[in-house]
């Protein structure tokens, strides 16, 4: 958080729309992943003197206001803005310079700069710990008998007499929130309100990531 | 992917001619040496065509001093100076792998008579 409070952070909600490949001005195939960030708006604006701290809240995404319930419809009213299905706090030091209401596009990042992207994986469901762990199970053959994926010995015999607790085994994988640090923007299409960002983000087509300014890195 | 197909579809080329496998092409390849740039020619047999859309490939197989030299484009590559369609081979199947272990005349491709010249 030290080097953080002094960097104003960017952010935006989108929606991961899928894979794909473009060329670059030198003609290599670049891979990318196209996040649509329509209009985000401000719903909330935190300062240190009521809030104790700094930060801005976004929202993005439509929603049918009968599903909305009264606190939080009340929420967004104050803002001046209609219900969206998803928030987000963003905590950065110039969070001063947002408004409430105030719509915010794709347009606050630039091609060549470096992002995180936070999204939930995609659930893998119970997963053996060759999967979950990468593991590398026992042998194909040398009479190994039926037990080809297993993780073999999971600790010692009568010391310490138990498990240690957080042995990796087999259980439920993925569904789980994950930031992928220092992707780089290949374009921005603010028209469409297209990112194209250089390789992998976590996350099935369709879910919502949260795309913001590098922690770490240059 | 049909959601991506038009940010794909600036990627496209659209002077790309019809071909398919057992074709032999002239292909047309962008070199940059240095600061200048010439092109080169590559030309062979079309062994096979992979993939849809803006990922599709095609690979060409030639003999080079009795060496089997086979490249791999992008079909939308923009690499590609121009491809040139200059003979349809009749062939049987999609992927001509079997081209690989034959040489000299046996790995010739029949061509196609009753082609039209452009479909």
């Amino acid at each position: 958080m030290t080097n953080q409070s002094n960097n104003p952070v960017k952010g935006l909600l989108g929606s991961k729309l899928g894979m794909t490949q473009v060329w670059d001005a030198e003609n290599r195939l670049v891979p990318v992943t196209v996040v649509q960030a329509t209009a985000n708006v401000v719903t909330q604006v935190r300062d240190a003197g009521t809030d104790g701290y700094s930060a801005v809240q976004l929202a993005f995404g439509a929603v049918a206001p009968r599903k909305v319930n009264k606190p939080e419809s009340g929420h967004f009213t104050k803002a001046g803005v209609t219900p969206r299905r998803h928030l987000i706090e963003i905590r950065t030091p110039d969070a001063g310079e947002y408004s409430l209401g105030q719509e915010i596009t794709a347009d606050v990042f630039e091609a060549g700069q470096k992002v995180d992207v936070v999204g939930r994986t995609k659930g893998k469901g119970t997963a053996g710990v060759m999967k979950r762990h990468g593991f590398k199970g026992l042998s194909s053959s040398h009479g190994t008998q039926r037990k080809h994926r297993s993780p073999g010995s999971i600790g010692a015999c009568a010391t310490p007499g138990r498990v240690f607790k957080g042995v990796r085994m087999a259980g439920r994988m993925g569904g789980v929130r994950q930031t992928t640090q220092n992707l780089t923007v290949h374009a921005v299409d603010v028209e469409r309100g297209l990112i194209l960002i250089k390789g992998a983000v976590p996350g099935a087509r369709g879910s919502v990531v949260l795309v913001k300014t590098a922690a770490k890195g240059a | 992917m049909h959601i991506l197909d038009d940010l794909d579809a600036a990627s496209l080329r659209d002077d790309v001619p019809e071909f398919r496998t057992g074709d032999t092409l002239k292909v047309h390849v962008k070199v940059i040496e240095g600061t200048r740039s010439r092109v080169q020619v590559f030309q062979g047999v079309v062994i096979r065509r992979s993939g849809d859309g803006v990922r599709e490939t095609f690979t060409v197989r030639k003999v080079s001093f009795g060496v089997g030299v086979e490249r791999t484009f992008p079909v939308h590559s923009p690499v590609l100076d121009k491809i040139e369609l200059l003979t349809r081979g009749d062939v049987r199947r999609a992927k001509l792998y079997y081209l690989r272990a034959l040489r000299g005349k046996a790995a010739k491709i029949k061509e196609k008579r009753d082609a039209l010249p452009a479909r």
